[in-house]
């Protein structure tokens, strides 16, 4: 069989509409061989307790309030957390992604301090702040100020060319070009930035929490392992991969709705 | 008798004239648009135009009179300056010397230049992307109604709130003709637009060009590579060859023209010997 005949049989071979069970069924079956390896006791209580002995910790700490508010305070310091870095970062990026005058001043700066690992500031952090709020929020905004700040300038450099020429042939002043052509071509790059920079909101938080807190998910893990309770501990290893899978598809979800023109978010 | 009425005459024998068309001949009888009415098109004169990028000088000195109205095709071999020149025209370019007027005071909304690729804006509606067209009028009352006339005007109402990614390439290049008309331009300056576009797209096109140009006056410019294009349009075909006007055809051919007939067709092997030089027959093409 040639080529030619081969290739409009792959264009028409199409992924199966994935709809709202398919991706949970992958999780369900490890969580079901979780509990069987446990249950026949192939693998020991103190080492991994059952997802049932989980669930049973989680309705506890529900039902007593701790769970409630730690989530809460851990939400709290990610998402202001994130708005600070991620405006920061959008506001430079465009900046930078505009001017060239800033793009001089600053860009060269910004690169170098993107190459300190952000969390090995942490004692620097403790020293400045100690275990206050703002010390978490400080680390937060930095590790998201990054991707924000470069997918946003790559963004608006990328804008294609000859669109922005098409848009000063027709009269359109800098504010104009900037709404109807140069933002939104950015848009499917600052998004990216966006997903970045929720894992790294994730990832900072707990290293803080776990290290430099009184509250917290990541607090409530140490706690946990202090007192031994690894049903506790495997708690919140859970709850962080919920919340961070929360995040995914709220941005995802303004993806498709910012995004509904581009080819890839059209429905087939 | 005016010379205008001489002229219609020969149009008329034109389609029974079986002889080949030089261009002596050509230049011989003056090419007129066949409608009665008045142009609404600007009129152009260019001066001793050049044009260098560096040291390369890709205009060397063009003198050009385009009469309100006209229909001019420009074709040479690529990297002779056509589209250089088409830039110039449109102002998106400066020149290096010479001068571009258009007779009288011009708008911006008055040129318009349509692209070969069609430069819509992937994030607006088929609608949207025609009101860009209508320049500093775009936030007035009737910009709607008015780009849903252009719109209709290439055929293409129904599309309104598509987004341009569902189009086939002819229909993207209609919304873009449909934004460059939306303003009423005076001139229309054509880069190649139809060049990307498959034969029997490109032909329908070709039509729809040619009526719109009919309906509403204007003077045309068309770069193009295509000879065949050129010569069922233009009233008047210019060959560039390095940097220079080298020929001046008027096409003598009444309108509406016959795809494929023997007068587009001898006179479109001329200018074809022309670009490729007196060694084209010799090897067979």
């Amino acid at each position: 069989m040639s080529i030619v005949e081969i290739l409009p049989r792959v264009r028409s071979f199409r992924l199966p509409r994935i709809d709202g069970l398919t991706q949970w069924i992958v999780p369900l079956v490890i969580l079901l061989v979780w509990q069987a390896a446990c249950v026949t006791g192939y693998v020991p209580a103190r080492v991994m307790p059952a997802p049932t002995d989980v669930a049973l910790a989680g309705w506890k700490l529900l039902v007593s309030g701790e769970l409630a508010q730690n989530i809460w305070v851990s939400f709290w310091r990610a998402s202001v957390g994130f708005l600070i870095g991620g405006s920061i970062g959008f506001a430079f990026g465009l900046a930078n992604g505009l001017s060239q005058l800033s793009s001089k001043l600053t860009d060269t700066t910004l690169q170098m301090v993107r190459n300190v690992p952000h969390l090995a500031l942490i004692p620097l952090v403790i020293l400045w702040f100690g275990i206050d709020e703002s010390a978490k929020l400080f680390l937060v905004a930095l590790g998201v100020f990054f991707p924000i700040y470069l997918n946003t300038l790559h963004g608006i450099r990328t804008v294609d060319p000859q669109l922005i020429e098409m848009g000063r042939i027709y009269g359109m002043r800098n504010s104009e070009l900037f709404r109807r052509v140069i933002f939104p071509g950015a848009l499917p790059s600052i998004f990216v930035g966006v997903r970045f920079a929720l894992g790294i909101m994730w990832l900072t938080l707990i290293v803080a929490e776990t290290i430099a807190a009184s509250s917290g998910l990541g607090y409530m893990a140490m706690q946990a392992r202090e007192f031994m309770q690894i049903d506790v501990v495997v708690l919140s290893i859970l709850i962080y991969a919920l919340l961070g899978k929360v995040a995914d598809s709220a941005s995802r979800g303004l993806e498709r709705l910012t995004l509904s023109w581009h080819p890839a978010f059209q429905k087939h | 008798m005016t010379v205008q009425q001489s002229l219609r005459l020969s149009h008329a024998d034109a389609q029974v004239i079986d002889a080949p068309v030089d261009f002596e001949q050509a230049r011989a009888t003056q090419a007129r648009r066949p409608s009665e009415q008045k142009s609404r098109g600007l009129s152009l004169t260019i001066r001793g135009l050049r044009k260098s990028f560096g040291s390369n000088e890709v205009l060397r000195g063009v003198d050009l009179h385009i009469p309100a109205g006209q229909f001019v095709a420009i074709v040479g071999q690529s990297g002779c300056g056509k589209s250089t020149l088409l830039r110039l025209i449109a102002g998106l370019d400066a020149p290096t010397a010479g001068t571009i007027s258009f007779g009288e005071e011009t708008r911006p909304e008055d040129i318009r230049v349509m692209f070969q690729e069609p430069r819509l804006l992937p994030w607006a509606s088929v609608l949207s992307n025609v009101e860009v067209g209508l320049g500093t009028d775009r936030t007035s009352a009737d910009a709607k109604a008015r780009a849903e006339s252009a719109l209709t005007e290439v055929g293409l109402a129904e599309k309104r709130d598509q987004w341009p990614s569902v189009l086939s390439g002819g229909q993207k290049q209609r919304v873009a003709l449909a934004r460059a008309l939306v303003s009423h331009p005076r001139v229309l300056a054509l880069d190649e637009p139809l060049g990307a576009l498959d034969a029997l797209t490109r032909i329908s096109m070709q039509q729809l060009l040619g009526r719109v140009w009919h309906d509403q006056t204007f003077t045309s410019i068309l770069v193009t590579h295509d000879v065949s294009e050129a010569v069922a349009l233009a009233d008047r075909v210019l060959v560039i060859e390095d940097g220079r006007i080298a020929h001046d055809i008027n096409v003598d051919i009444a309108r509406p023209r016959q795809r494929g007939s023997a007068d587009l067709a001898a006179l479109e092997g001329s200018i074809l010997r022309n670009l490729l030089g007196p060694g084209a027959d010799a090897t067979g093409l």
